[in-house]
């Protein structure tokens, strides 16, 4: 799924490490100008075979103007796009686009039945009769929009248009799906059921996918990498713990917001109550889950006080760890200090609190944190 | 007098007909460049189309029939007061109201529909044609548009055509002869019969246009 360290063994020249670089898709030095302006500059992305990558950003940070150049459907200013290694031209840009797929953001239909839509992509690559029926009434099935399929499409919902816009994309059984806020535009129950059958559809096909929103938890939810976009530029890439507990500075953390991000295994429910297991590490939430389940437990910085008494406190606080500070990061009249209680936990205090407790790096220190606190996203 | 009618009335029909049709054989590949084309003169050209959507069809039957004088420079194709010159002049007339409609019509569509269409692999062509058919209402008014403003000229027909019994008379000059000759029974008769015309025409087509329509 990630770049893959191959050893080759050569007989006179021992062993050498090729690091393999397995990207899908690729795309350096790009820039996009409108005007004079520029509006996009990524001098490198790599999308990998089988991966989602969910690039998150604010509106106007150039997240769907990257979208287009993926697309091979907006020419940027310089920039060479590379699928599987090949570089994508004028000559064999409609073919790349033939082993692709996009859903934006409006479902953009046809004036026709939601059957005849979902064969839009199917008709242009000139399929059979028999195949685009076949491949139509499967996706119509497994979007669960079979009953709809004599429906004219205007005269779908919102959810039923996103659904019917899908099932034309994955019918064309794309190597690379492209979505561009697919779901930004539909009420919350609705976008909540879609994002889970996207994400088992997803994880049924094993589709590359770059997905575009401005929503934390949806990309949290779908990618298994999030890049964070500001300003026209891709400021980190990274796995989503990584991005949320380690952002390249203040502007992604202030935009990410949750700096604590922690994968482990619900292993109790009670009342509500949960009991989460992180690298051996028990953390108390609140929350609606069951037992077994993988989930990403998050936390505010704000929300986690520190304290150097070892003594009994009474606190209504559920988590209490101890831990040793391994970073603290100035940022205004704050200190950003990332405290390590066997999994990384990070808590932003007054830089007046931190002097008068004569906080260091390497100090043993108490961790509390209230359950209630807690966000937690299951995967 | 009835045989006269007849050749009238078909004569009108085909050379309206024939005129449209080369109309929108120009009109829609060329309205569809430049609803489409991010050319840099696009809107003047597009102002220039629009413009000659009001071409008075007096002032292109000058023009045609200067060129095609038999001393003017395209005089040695003998087409003056033939049918195929009312159908030039009325080619001129309906061309530029099929392309600034066609023009119109795919510019109503949603910018993104260029996009999601080639996004899901349409080649160009493909694309065009999809967007036609997603414009397929307004298209269809741009024909019947295109026909209504050439069926009913007469300025044209007169000017190059010459209104020449059994070769070059269509409807409309028939009835400003004879409402010259004061014979009124005769030209509410042709009058009536060009209505007739006018609405098989349209209906034709507006069955067409609606068509899955709900």
């Amino acid at each position: 799924m990630r770049s893959t360290w191959v050893s080759l063994s050569f007989s006179s020249a021992g062993r050498i490490n090729i690091l393999m670089n397995d990207a899908m898709l690729s795309i350096k030095d790009l820039q996009v100008n409108r005007g004079h302006q520029t509006v996009l500059q990524v001098d490198a992305l790599d999308i990998h075979q089988g991966e989602v990558l969910a690039i998150i950003g604010p509106n106007g940070a150039g997240k769907s103007t990257l979208l287009l150049v993926l697309a091979r459907l907006l020419q940027p200013l310089t920039g060479q796009l590379y699928f599987r290694g090949t570089p994508i031209e004028q000559e064999n840009e409609l073919a790349y686009r033939r082993r692709i797929a996009l859903v934006l953001q409006e479902p953009l239909l046809l004036h026709q039945s939601v059957f005849d839509n979902v064969t839009t992509g199917l008709k242009f690559r000139g399929l059979s009769r028999g195949e685009i029926k076949n491949r139509t009434n499967q996706w119509l099935e497994h979007l669960e929009i079979s009953h709809l399929a004599d429906r004219p499409a205007h005269r779908l919902s919102g959810g039923e248009a996103q659904r019917t816009s899908l099932a034309r994309a994955f019918a064309l059984q794309p190597e690379l799906l492209l979505l561009d806020e697919p779901f930004s535009a539909l009420d919350t129950p609705t976008r909540t059921r879609l994002l889970q059958d996207l994400h088992i559809l997803l994880a049924q096909t094993g589709i590359t996918t770059v997905f575009i929103t401005h929503d934390l938890d949806e990309a949290l939810f779908l990618g298994d990498r999030v890049a964070v976009m500001l300003g026209g530029l891709l400021r980190q890439v990274g796995e989503p713990q990584d991005v949320f507990t380690a952002p390249t500075d203040a502007e992604v953390a202030a935009f990410v917001g949750v700096e604590t991000v922690i994968s482990g295994r619900v292993i109790s429910v009670h009342d509500g109550q949960v009991t989460v297991d992180a690298n051996g590490v028990k953390l108390e939430a609140v929350g609606d889950t069951s037992v077994g389940k993988s989930v990403l437990f998050c936390l505010r910085p704000e929300d986690v006080t520190l304290s150097i008494t070892t003594g009994s406190h009474i606190t209504s606080a559920r988590n209490r760890l101890s831990g040793r500070i391994i970073q603290i990061t100035p940022s205004g009249p704050l200190a950003r200090l990332v405290v390590d209680c066997g999994v990384p936990i990070v808590s932003l205090i007054t830089r007046g609190s931190a002097n008068e407790m004569k906080l260091v790096e390497g100090m043993e220190i108490i961790v509390t944190f209230k359950a209630t606190s807690v966000h937690l996203i299951s995967r | 007098m009835f045989t006269d009618v007849f050749e009238v009335t078909l004569l009108s029909l085909q050379v309206s007909l024939i005129a449209t049709g080369v109309s929108l054989f120009i009109g829609l590949p060329l309205g569809t460049w430049l609803a489409l084309s991010q050319l840099r003169g696009r809107r003047f050209i597009l102002s220039l189309i629009n413009t000659g959507m009001s071409l008075p069809p007096v002032v292109v039957g000058l023009f045609v029939a200067i060129m095609l004088w038999r001393s003017g420079p395209l005089g040695s194709l003998s087409l003056i007061y033939t049918p195929i010159a009312i159908i030039v002049a009325q080619t001129i007339i309906a061309a530029p109201v099929v392309t600034g409609l066609t023009a119109s019509a795919l510019q109503q569509l949603d910018p993104r529909l260029r996009l999601q269409l080639q996004g899901l692999g349409a080649s160009t062509i493909q694309m065009v044609i999809s967007m036609w058919r997603e414009a397929r209402l307004p298209l269809l008014a741009a024909l019947m548009a295109g026909f209504g403003s050439v069926i009913s000229e007469v300025g044209a027909s007169m000017m190059v055509g010459g209104n020449i019994r059994h070769q070059t008379r269509v409807l409309t000059t028939a009835i400003v002869l004879e409402t010259g000759k004061g014979e009124f029974q005769n030209a509410i008769g042709l009058s009536i019969l060009l209505l007739i015309l006018a609405y098989a025409v349209n209906l034709g087509l507006t069955l067409i246009q609606q068509r899955g329509t709900h």
